[in-house]
């Protein structure tokens, strides 16, 4: 099976991550069965909304289906809510547990900056990156988060806002991003094209 | 850094493009979808579409705009006009929007910016806030049914009150100034923009760059709106952001 699941876990907007990936021609299908994730060749897990919405996924089979599909090395990409969710924690919701496939935990901003960082933001390239091939460092992309995910030794792009945080961690086939893509224009469809075609 | 926006506003009235000037004269410009990937194209950070006549409006007509208008926009999008209950935000949300904004019916039910906010996250609802000097108080009033009648609550509370609510955005309005080309409004901007922690949109009486620099630098505005500047002459979105970082204040610049 060809097709890139979009996991709808009923939280936020999965119709946009479809819409972008529709664009660029690819065969991918907005779904919340386990079987069809399972199958899926790439998993898209978006997110908007708060952390404890995650825990959908582990009452619906849907976290069995993607843990098992990670473990056959199906590329997955989490966006937002759907990156922090690879963490272990994050302190919006301390009783909700992430999958844990990244060390660490999303934490608060820090009071001297407004909060939700919302707006477009310039992304630093920190580490050699399959999901950031030809996109330059200093790139814009659009960001809506009240929660941020510290530095960690898998970031491969940092932004700065009260202090430098991870916008994307990446090892193997686990691909994370804390901004939209599908809503950071030629950005965005460039890097969703990059994790199309691994 | 985190930039400054620079938001197109599309006026839509029966699936077609118009503004008005003060909301009277309204003038057809253009089909929504069309200008709002143009929009895009020439460095908008983000577009809003606003239906103006929501209450007369048959709602598919909207829905099927927000649709085609979505499919080719890959920047934030948010949608308002007549949305007032969390299914018609629900619709919306499914048609392509990734932000809908809501006026007179929070004013009438704050509960519904909650009810939104919590099916679809804070930074899905924008609290839009038509807010007008009174001569007596020389306080700002927030105005209902587009502009039409008070609503009783003194904007810079409202704001704050839709904050606490969830409101993930404000997009304040100085009906003094819409239409006017005459500079935002930027003491009322400010007073609002330093009374919450969420991000204010600047919006009426853009017409020309200073503007946008005041609003930002005076006014500490996050985002500022504007419609008609933009419509008769794409090309001047790019100009404004050039100005705007010569001028020092933080843009995004796509290449």
């Amino acid at each position: 099976m060809k097709t890139i699941a979009i996991v709808d876990y009923g939280a936020g907007n999965p119709v946009s991550v479809k819409k972008a990936l529709d664009w660029l021609g690819q065969e991918c299908a907005i779904t919340s069965d386990p079987a069809s994730v399972a199958a899926a060749a790439r998993i898209v897990l978006p997110g908007v909304g708060h952390f404890s919405a995650t825990n959908t996924l582990r009452h619906s089979g849907l976290q069995g289906a993607i843990a098992a599909a990670i473990a056959r090395a199906t590329p997955f990409l989490g966006i937002c809510v759907g990156m922090q969710w690879m963490f272990e924690h994050s302190q919006e919701a301390p009783r909700t547990s992430g999958l844990g496939l990244f060390n660490g935990e999303s934490e608060h901003f820090p009071a001297a900056v407004k909060s939700p960082h919302v707006g477009w933001n310039q992304i630093e390239l920190s580490a050699d990156s399959r999901l950031f091939h030809g996109l330059s460092s200093e790139s814009f992309v659009y960001f809506s988060h009240s929660f941020r995910v510290p530095l960690t030794s898998d970031t491969v792009a940092s932004c700065e806002y009260g202090g430098k945080f991870s916008a994307a961690v990446e090892r193997d086939y686990l691909f994370g991003v804390q901004f939209h893509p599908e809503k950071s224009g030629e950005v965005g469809l460039h890097l969703l094209r990059n994790f199309c075609e691994l | 850094m985190l930039t400054k926006r620079i938001i197109a506003c599309l006026d839509v009235d029966g699936g077609r493009v118009v503004k008005g000037v003060q909301f009277v004269n309204l003038r057809d410009a253009g089909d929504p979808a069309a200008l709002a990937k143009a929009h895009s194209e020439a460095g908008a950070d983000e577009v809003v579409l606003l239906d103006i006549s929501a209450v007369h409006q048959n709602r598919s007509t909207l829905l099927d705009t927000v649709c085609r208008t979505a499919r080719q926009l890959f920047i934030p999008f948010t949608v308002g006009g007549g949305i007032r209950t969390l299914d018609d935000a629900t619709a919306v949300f499914a048609a392509g929007a990734d932000k809908v904004s809501i006026n007179s019916a929070a004013l009438a039910d704050p509960g519904l910016i909650t009810r939104i906010a919590e099916r679809f996250g804070s930074q899905a609802v924008v609290v839009a806030i038509d807010a007008k000097r009174s001569q007596a108080t020389r306080q700002w009033e927030a105005f209902t049914r587009g502009g039409r009648s008070a609503s009783g609550w003194d904007a810079v509370n409202w704001a704050r009150e839709a904050e606490s609510r969830g409101a993930g955005e404000i997009l304040l309005t100085s009906m003094d100034r819409d239409g006017t080309a005459s500079g935002f409004d930027c003491e009322l901007t400010r007073a609002i923009a330093d009374s919450v922690r969420i991000p204010v949109i600047a919006s009426g009486g853009a017409g020309v760059a200073q503007h946008f620099v005041d609003v930002f630098r005076e006014g500490h505005a996050d985002a500022a709106l504007a419609a008609s500047i933009f419509h008769y002459g794409i090309g001047r979105l790019a100009d404004l952001k050039q100005q705007l970082r010569s001028e020092g204040i933080p843009v995004r610049l796509p290449c």
